[in-house]
């Protein structure tokens, strides 16, 4: 028998035929959102079509609702029409939605493993970029279009030329305060935001297989903002451990037959991958970006760039586009860098361990004066463990806001949003131009780097803190 | 889909590398439940100097006169001419749908991100991918003279500049075919329902719990 990469025994499993070198791939779990949804339901309507397989397609509205005053519903009448919109698709065509309302409701990234919706082995799609996170599970999972979600949605397939494959080794032990977030931040510094384009990429090394589940999603969750298909992590008892006893979960003689599967989803010894990366955790620093793309990123320890250092033209002109745009001089220590706002969610920092590591950081130390933080969980359910900790305690003593869970101020498409010229310190996932709001200034970093940004006003190395 | 099969059109330059789907169509007008409409809110942050809600009535908004698709001599282009990795980020299909409503059919770039340079084939949007010192001779020429045009040609899969030189580029066969004809790939892919089925019924043999309802 060859020897097979993980990428390749998850794909194998799912062409349903090849015409040339153009396979249609069979999905298993579909995830849909409001925002990049309705247009696809009504090319189906329009055409007289129905979901292929409802039952494989679970919905969730994220990106529009609102954060505090949920009571009062969705006051602006346009994200409201698209939440309303979705909550109808799915009662015409018989897709299981977590609407708002319900404790399950979340960023569909961080619900849909929290369910066992997301396992081991699965093809998952979902008309979103950060579709990627789920191959933290050992599953293949990434974004796409709104026409692949009606395309999905008829058919549940994918037409897919097989993507090449990328083998990111990260090996070693992290220092204390260094984080999965840094890793992946260090990794995109690395291979550049299109370093991944074409590729899938296997995240592998002890450093990886250190991780927590929740760490592993946040490394995989990021794997686009390296140009990636989707990333992925080979299973190991973790990522069983993971899954067993979720509410989507197989259970009995099922689930006995899963795992037996489960346990065979890793790469074979001498198995080829088109390229590979090498990255040695004991040497990384928690990072910082400082510009307007993830790969413009530094450790704690460095400066901004100086755009006169770059021999390339393209490349200096970005810099220099990008350090006008965060009104950064060049050569200014990152530790000098001071912040007006702090955002603590997403799907990439979301979940429960990213609430635990902010609020190691938050306890009894106070937000620094003129600067304003929330913290808004992932989903309804990481809201409700991290009350019953005391997280949401811890945060509010320290004058953090407590929110409800939504994509907030990920993408700002609700009201929470930067000013122009406001400076941010987020856990998020994309320091683009305008991304939270016009003219706002985004700085992406782990939980606890922003926490410690918070309490202190600039960017500050987190393990100074402890 | 409205098909591709040749263009001569104006070229615009958009000398940036890695312009995200932020830029292109910034998340406000994402609300929308249309595919249409989109392009007035094109590069929205870049166009105008205020900020563009939903809605509002383009015409009265102060215009950003340095960006370069608001100057006159690029006013009707239909061939936006790029750098690197253009399209990355986030997935949403509003951004061809955004260009194409603007009237681009045809992006030439170094180099495209995957999400974005799929979601232009389903749209009857060629983008095409030239060698880095291709683009940059074009780059200058569409700078230096007003009125610079190309003329695509998807069969022959050549790009004809003003002095008669053609340009080759590649295309995968299955997506030209697609342009060309203007086929959706649901119908394509319905006429496959026989193996899809098969498949279904084999994989539920070997992963029941797949199946197993909830
Ligand atoms: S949290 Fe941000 S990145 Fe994640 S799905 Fe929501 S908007 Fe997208």
């Amino acid at each position: 028998m060859t020897a097979k990469t993980l990428f390749e025994k998850v794909w194998e499993a799912h062409v349903v035929r090849m015409d040339g070198d153009v396979a249609l791939l069979y999905i298993d779990r579909h995830l849909v959102h409001e925002v990049t949804s309705p247009q696809a339901f009504e090319g189906l309507r329009m055409a007289g079509r129905t979901p292929h397989r409802p039952d494989f397609t679970f919905a969730v509205p994220d990106h529009n609702v609102p954060t505090t005053g949920r009571e009062l519903g969705i006051t602006d009448p346009v994200s409201r029409l698209q939440v309303e919109t979705l909550d109808a698709n799915c009662e015409q065509f018989g897709i299981t939605e977590f609407a708002m309302g319900d404790v399950r409701q979340g960023v569909v990234h961080v619900m849909a493993p929290e369910q066992g919706i997301v396992q081991p082995g699965m093809t998952i799609v979902c008309g979103d970029s950060h579709t990627a996170t789920h191959g933290a599970l050992g599953a293949l999972a990434f974004g796409i279009g709104t026409s692949e979600v009606e395309h999905v949605l008829a058919t549940q397939c994918l037409i897919q030329k097989k993507p090449k494959s990328m083998r990111v080794t990260v090996d070693g032990t992290l220092a204390p305060g260094v984080t999965a977030k840094d890793i992946v931040l260090a990794v995109i510094g690395k291979i550049g935001t299109a370093g991944g384009t074409g590729y899938v990429i296997e995240f592998a090394g002890s450093a990886i297989m250190d991780l927590t589940m929740e760490g592993r999603m946040t490394v995989c969750n990021m794997a686009i903002e390296a140009g990636a298909r989707a990333g992925m992590i080979a299973v190991d008892e973790k990522t069983i451990d993971y899954v067993e006893g979720r509410p989507y979960a197989p259970n009995g003689n099922d689930w006995d037959q899963a795992t037996a599967w489960w346990r065979t989803l890793h790469t074979d010894a001498g198995a080829k991958f088109d390229a590979e990366v090498h990255i040695d955790a004991a040497s990384l620093q928690p990072q910082v970006t400082w510009g307007t793309s993830p790969e413009m990123v530094t450790g704690i320890d460095g400066k901004v760039p100086d755009p006169a250092a770059e021999p390339d033209a393209v490349k200096r002109t970005s810099i220099e586009n990008a350090l006008a745009y965060m009104g950064l001089k060049a050569n200014t220590p990152m530790r000098e860098v001071t912040i007006d706002r702090v955002f603590i969610g997403s799907c990439t920092n979301g979940r429960i361990e990213d609430m635990r590591a902010a609020a190691a950081i938050a306890r009894g130390r106070k937000v620094a004066a003129g600067v304003s933080a929330m913290v808004v969980p992932g989903s309804g359910l990481v809201k409700e463990q991290a009350e019953a900790e005391g997280l949401d305690r811890i945060f509010i003593e320290a004058g953090f806001e407590w929110r409800d869970p939504g994509c907030s101020m990920c993408l700002a498409m609700n009201a929470d949003q930067l000013a122009p010229g406001e400076r941010c310190a987020a856990t998020s996932n994309r320091n683009f131009e305008g991304r939270q709001g016009k003219g706002g200034r985004t700085h992406l970093v782990s939980p606890a780097m922003a926490a410690a940004a918070a309490v202190t006003g600039r960017f500050t190395d987190v393990r100074d803190l402890t | 889909m409205q098909s591709f099969v040749t263009l001569d059109g104006l070229v615009a330059p958009l000398d940036r590398a890695n312009v995200d789907t932020d830029a292109i169509i910034p998340k406000q007008f994402l609300k929308s439940i249309r595919r249409t409409g989109f392009g007035k809110y094109l590069f929205d942050e870049w166009r105008y100097l205020d900020q563009g809600q939903p809605d509002m009535d383009v015409t009265s908004r102060p215009k950003n006169a340095d960006f370069v698709l608001n100057q006159p001599r690029y006013q009707g282009a239909e061939i936006l001419l790029t750098q690197d990795n253009f399209g990355c980020g986030s997935s949403r299909e509003h951004a061809p749908w955004a260009l194409l409503d603007y009237g681009f059919r045809c992006i030439i770039a170094k180099s495209f991100a995957d999400i974005f340079f799929n979601n232009c084939f389903k749209n009857g949007i060629l983008p095409i991918v030239l060698p880095a010192k291709a683009v940059d001779d074009l780059m200058g020429q569409v700078k230096a003279h007003e009125g610079y045009r190309l003329a695509v040609d998807l069969p022959a899969q050549t790009i004809t500049t003003p002095d008669g030189e053609a340009i080759p580029f590649e295309v995968d066969p299955f997506r030209k075919d697609c342009l060309i004809n203007g086929l959706d790939d649901i119908g394509l892919t319905l006429r496959h329902v026989k193996d899809i089925r098969a498949y279904e019924t084999q994989r539920k043999t070997r992963a029941p719990w797949l199946f197993a309802g909830n």
